[in-house]
């Protein structure tokens, strides 16, 4: 069966489903329209059940809830908050939740939410009640960790990974922070971005203070991660802690920086990223106004470009790092939505692209029902 | 005391389209508190975790602007929950 695709957008939900043969997509939505929404998440343990992160300009932080696959949705009755601060102590609110991930198989129910500011939050009744995962909020090093750089979207937690084979290990990104892991449930964590470039700290060699813009975890092998990150593509298979920069191995007129990495669900050593323009000011837009996805079937060694169908010229896309998503089929589909309302999918695991919706609000993200 | 609550449209999704409701309490803290009993949720989408008002969100006594929560409310008096709402 063909997946539901989740569209979050500045201003509203909306979703793309697909016939049983992938040709045509129909759009449906929007829900909550006005609503800025930075995630759709669909339970890969139990599809009925999706969680929408959502605000408004004015109104503070929430999350919604469906139990019959976006019919119908509740607010949470506890939506992710951090605790009353002490007096003197550092007084944080959530300014929105930014990304959600459905927890371990083991543990149905069990949902992780990261915010902005960097903030971990954890639910064990699918999403109606939130609490601080303390291990990190109430770190003695969070301020350090993520110290709110300022940044024009906010500091932001993403990219909560959950180990297939150990429900305690963990790893998430924050953008500006860095990567870090725990093999305790969220009871201690450590940085880990050895190697990792971060060409605008003072401290090149720094143990924290990077920005990985998306981590991904291969689902077979969970001892791979990639991440795409402000300075460049990275690999790391663990148990090692240093990650190569595989991007090195991009086109030099293209380089590696970019926003989303998708991994193949059946093949660790296939990643595609979508190079951007990180030059001077930082346009974020495909480089040269002519989108291109890249490929790697070999780990990194060597990429590809892919851009049957995709515009030729004057096309100044920017694609966000929830933007981008695979659909598990075969063969493999890819799917990317745009900062100007387009969402483009390849359903020859982006040998060829078509528009398959357009005119839609800022896309914050694409993900895919399981 | 029974006050009169004004409320804006992006909150009447928790008052079921309702766009004035009564209210009790003898500041803005215990109206939001009542508020919140009996619409679920809509205090925290006006009020953060630390008490605060959040940044586009104005609260008025009749025509005085509630700096804090715990400004003071009189039996007849009129509290607007006001959005902030500009650009695009």
């Amino acid at each position: 069966m063909a997946s539901t695709l989740w569209i979050g957008t500045r201003k509203g939900a909306f979703a793309l489903r697909p016939d049983s043969r992938r040709r045509t997509f129909r759009l449906a939505g929007p829900q909550f329209l006005g609503h800025v929404i930075h995630h759709i998440v669909a339970d890969s343990r139990d599809p009925k059940i999706v969680l929408i992160a959502a605000k408004t300009g004015h109104l503070g932080p929430t999350v919604f809830r469906s139990t019959d696959r976006g019919r119908t949705w509740k607010e949470a009755a506890r939506p992710p908050a951090f605790r009353k601060a002490a007096e003197g102590e550092e007084a944080r609110a959530v300014q929105a939740v930014f990304w959600l991930t459905p927890g371990h198989a083991s543990e149905g129910g069990t949902w992780y939410a990261g915010t902005s500011p960097a903030g971990l939050f954890r639910s064990e009744d699918s999403g109606e009640t939130w609490d601080p995962v303390a291990g990190f909020n109430d770190n003695p090093m969070r301020p350090q960790w993520a110290p709110g750089f300022g940044t024009p979207g906010g500091e932001l937690l993403h990219s909560v990974l959950i180990d297939p084979r150990d429900k305690r290990h963990l790893y998430f990104g924050i953008s500006v922070g860095g990567i870090f892991e725990s093999t305790d449930a969220g009871k201690s964590w450590a940085p880990l971005n050895q190697g990792v470039e971060a060409n605008f700290l003072p401290t090149p060699d720094a143990e924290f203070g990077h920005d990985p813009h998306c981590v991904a975890m291969h689902p077979l092998t969970p001892d791979r991660l990639y991440h795409q990150n402000h300075c460049g593509i990275y690999r790391l298979d663990r148990p090692a802690r240093r990650w190569e920069r595989i991007g090195k191995a991009m086109p030099k007129k293209v380089g590696d920086i970019g926003f989303p990495i998708v991994l193949d669900p059946r093949d660790p050593d296939t990643a595609w990223v979508l190079p951007m323009d990180g030059s001077t000011v930082w346009p974020r837009t495909s480089i040269g106004g002519k989108p291109a996805v890249y490929v790697t079937r070999n780990a990194g060694k060597s990429w590809q470009r892919l851009d049957k169908g995709l515009p030729r010229s004057q096309a100044w896309l920017t694609v966000l790092r929830q933007a981008m998503c695979s659909d598990g089929a075969r063969p493999l589909g890819l799917y990317f939505g745009t900062t100007n309302g387009e969402v483009w999918a390849s359903t020859s695991a982006g040998e060829s692209w078509r528009c398959i919706a357009r005119h839609l609000p800022q896309i914050f993200s694409v993900t895919c029902a399981a | 005391m029974a006050c009169t609550v004004r409320i804006p449209s992006p909150l009447r999704s928790y008052t079921n389209g309702t766009a004035t409701t009564q209210a009790n309490g003898s500041t803005v803290a215990e109206v939001l508190a009542d508020l919140d009993r009996r619409f679920p949720g809509m205090r925290f989408r006006m009020i953060d975790e630390q008490d605060r008002i959040r940044q586009h969100i104005r609260l008025y006594v009749n025509t005085r602007a509630a700096t804090h929560l715990g400004e003071r409310v009189q039996t007849g008096d009129e509290v607007h929950l006001i959005c902030a709402l500009t650009g695009g």
